[in-house]
């Protein structure tokens, strides 16, 4: 059976074991975001004061990257479904670039915070914003791994029409990562 | 078989098997000392019956790792063992040192084994499953790191598949953690929570790895399904056990003293450690229901899926049962903790090693697969000790839910030796299973010697 084939039988985009790996991490993420609620309950005063203390602005800024960076990503499958190789290359360097800027970002605020002397065990919000944030950034990381392995490969035209697996994987990775945020984002910065 | 050198494999199985009975005598002697308090005093008294039960438990499969490592990685990379002659020096190093440590645990006592061994030059006995003295521990260090040379020589030269390469990765993760095993600090938080980076990140780790390998390995064999399909489920497996495996280690930090996060990332870490068990289960059956080969040995096929089916049970679903932090608080440490460990171990660990040996013996020993009479005896034992092991679990979960009901839970908490009364019961029971249970490791060892219509290895 061809790849394409694979595909079209399967229904879903890329490599069928990503999406095993995908449900796995939601499934993680979402015990973190119950656990979350769950810990924010017995202690709503706290929460809501320490979560004054985020910085929104560059929250909502990271948001706004990582929804760019999907588009990007979605144009990059578009172009290798038209055995555009340059362009897929091009799109997904844009989507990398855009993950560069969300870790700086998001750098700068874990160095803020640990700057002003808070730790995993400052209290509970901040040991959920900084372990959520956290494996969340981490996962950024791996995103960028994949797509950085997919580049090199699109450009040297390993991808086309009928073979592109390997980009819908990356893709379909990455629009996880973006989903994550967008959950993560409102949740801990935003909802009081 | 398809390589010489994989003989070697052999005397690893023989002794594993060896040893296994010896743990299980101890088992059943310190079982019937749970009830007949003086039962062999002062010849063997508890702690040492446990002590030698819970090592050879350990030794046994290290010697099943080598040898199904020795069996696997000639095959998988399509060439000789670097040295088959190394390879049974160790042997005989590692089953001559375990026998004198056994030896030393039974007819020294403890302090004085500690005194002629060195612990004074540098402590690290006297910690559960550690107790080892430590020239065993610097033997079983060079013993680890004869065979890492020598599969990986092996596996340099070779064709480099993932399921040599996830097993090698397994077996130096092995060898790295147990280092810490000489580690220890004064400070007993940091002395518990270093002993747990041996024993946690050993089998909710890097040991999941070695068995994700074997059974990909046993399970391309009798299927023929694609290397490429049973590769990928792989990859899948190890991902999830290292990110639930991991940090699920904080399952063992709610009460010793570490940071209380570790409350939370313990129980949202290791509430997820069922998935990877959850996925080999889907895959042990998925790959046997679309296998394009009916394959003699049907026996090794019957412990592959029984592999899948009780690891999942003993280590996801009765681990799961006490992992959470708030559930934790009461169960600590009671029988749901002794329950756990028997299935855990005998559902991953065991089996998988059986599966191994189910599969490779007949092949070392010149026939594809044993007769049809073997094989059946071979199940029946298969059934016995499975479902005996159920019933230990079953028994001793019973005896845990009456120590927290009596002694942690109640308003007026009963003293802990009046509440051991009160399961003894189950503890009787349990003896039971446990001679079930020799009986069929009996039957398991006879099938090794019934003969009938073989047809020649392939």
């Amino acid at each position: 059976m061809t790849a394409e084939a694979k595909n079209q039988h399967e229904g879903l985009p890329g490599d069928f074991a990503i999406w095993i790996f995908i449900l796995a991490e939601m499934l993680a993420f979402g015990v973190l975001f119950v656990a979350y609620a769950f810990a924010r309950a017995h202690d709503v005063a706290l929460f809501n004061a320490s979560q004054e203390t985020l910085n929104r602005t560059s929250g909502a800024i990271n948001t706004l990257v990582l929804i760019t960076s999907s588009y990007f990503v979605a144009r990059g499958v578009d172009a290798i479904k038209r055995d555009l190789s340059r362009d897929c290359a091009w799109w997904l360097g844009a989507t990398w670039l855009l993950g560069a800027v969300f870790i700086a970002i998001k750098s700068a605020e874990f160095h803020e915070k640990f700057s002003a002397g808070i730790t995993l065990s400052t209290n509970s919000f901040y040991m959920f914003y900084l372990a959520l944030t956290f494996f969340h950034f981490m996962h950024v990381l791996m995103g960028m791994i994949i797509l950085a392995v997919v580049i090199v490969k699109a450009r040297r035209g390993g991808y086309g029409s009928r073979d592109h697996a390997g980009v819908e994987t990356a893709a379909s990775f990455w629009h996880m990562v973006d989903l994550l945020w967008i959950i993560l984002f409102p949740l801990i910065y935003v909802i009081r | 078989m398809q390589y010489k050198s994989q003989a070697v494999a052999k005397p690893y199985f023989i002794a594993a098997i060896g040893l296994f009975i010896g743990q299980i005598v101890f088992g059943l002697v310190m079982g019937l000392q749970y009830v007949v308090g003086d039962f062999l005093f002062p010849a063997i008294p508890f702690n040492i019956a446990r002590m030698v039960h819970t090592n050879l438990l350990i030794v046994w499969l290290l010697f099943g790792f080598m040898g199904s490592a020795y069996y696997l990685i000639p095959e998988e990379t399509e060439n000789e063992l670097y040295s088959p002659k190394l390879a049974i020096i160790t042997f005989w190093i590692f089953l001559v040192a375990g026998a004198l440590t056994v030896v030393g645990y039974l007819f020294v006592p403890y302090s004085t084994l500690a005194e002629w061994t060195g612990n004074n030059i540098l402590a690290t006995m006297g910690r559960e499953f550690l107790e080892q003295p430590l020239i065993t521990k610097v033997g079983i260090v060079i013993v680890a790191l004869s065979f890492l040379f020598n599969i990986c020589m092996t596996l340099l030269k070779g064709r480099k598949t993932s399921i040599s390469l996830v097993l090698v990765l397994g077996l130096v993760g092995l060898a790295v953690f147990f280092l810490f095993s000489f580690y220890n600090p004064t400070n007993l938080v940091l002395d518990k929570y270093y002993w747990w980076w041996v024993v946690h990140l050993w089998v909710e780790g890097v040991w999941e790895l070695i068995l994700g390998a074997i059974l990909a390995f046993v399970l391309i064999k009798v299927t023929g399904v694609d290397r490429e399909v049973i590769e990928k489920w792989l990859y899948v497996i190890v991902t999830m056990t290292l990110i639930t495996g991991i940090l699920g280690t904080g399952h063992h930090y709610y009460w010793i003293g570490a940071p209380e996060y570790w409350q939370w990332w313990g129980s949202v870490f290791s509430a997820l450690e069922p998935i990877p068990f959850f996925m080999m289960t889907i895959f042990a059956f998925n790959m046997v229901n679309r296998r394009r080969r009916e394959h003699p040995n049907k026996a090794a096929v019957l412990w592959a899926l029984g592999t899948g089916v009780l690891a999942f049970l003993g280590a996801g679903v009765w681990g799961f049962l006490h992992t959470l932090a708030p559930v934790n608080y009461y169960t600590h440490g009671t029988q749901m903790t002794a329950s756990h460990g028997h299935l855990a171990f005998y559902g991953a660990y065991v089996c998988v090693v059986i599966t191994m040996i189910s599969y490779a013996m007949p092949i070392l020993r010149g026939r594809a697969a044993n007769s049809n009479k073997a094989q059946v005896v071979e199940m029946w034992s298969f059934w016995l000790m499975s479902v005996s092991i159920v019933f230990i679990t079953l028994f001793l979960t019973a005896a845990g839910i009456v120590q927290v009901w009596l002694q942690r839970y109640s308003d007026a908490p009963m003293a802990f030796m009046a509440v051991q009364d009160k399961a003894a019961i189950f503890y009787w029971m349990r003896e039971g299973a446990g001679v079930i249970f020799l009986i069929g490791l009996l039957t398991y060892v006879a099938s090794f010697f019934i003969k009938g219509e073989t047809k020649a290895a392939a």
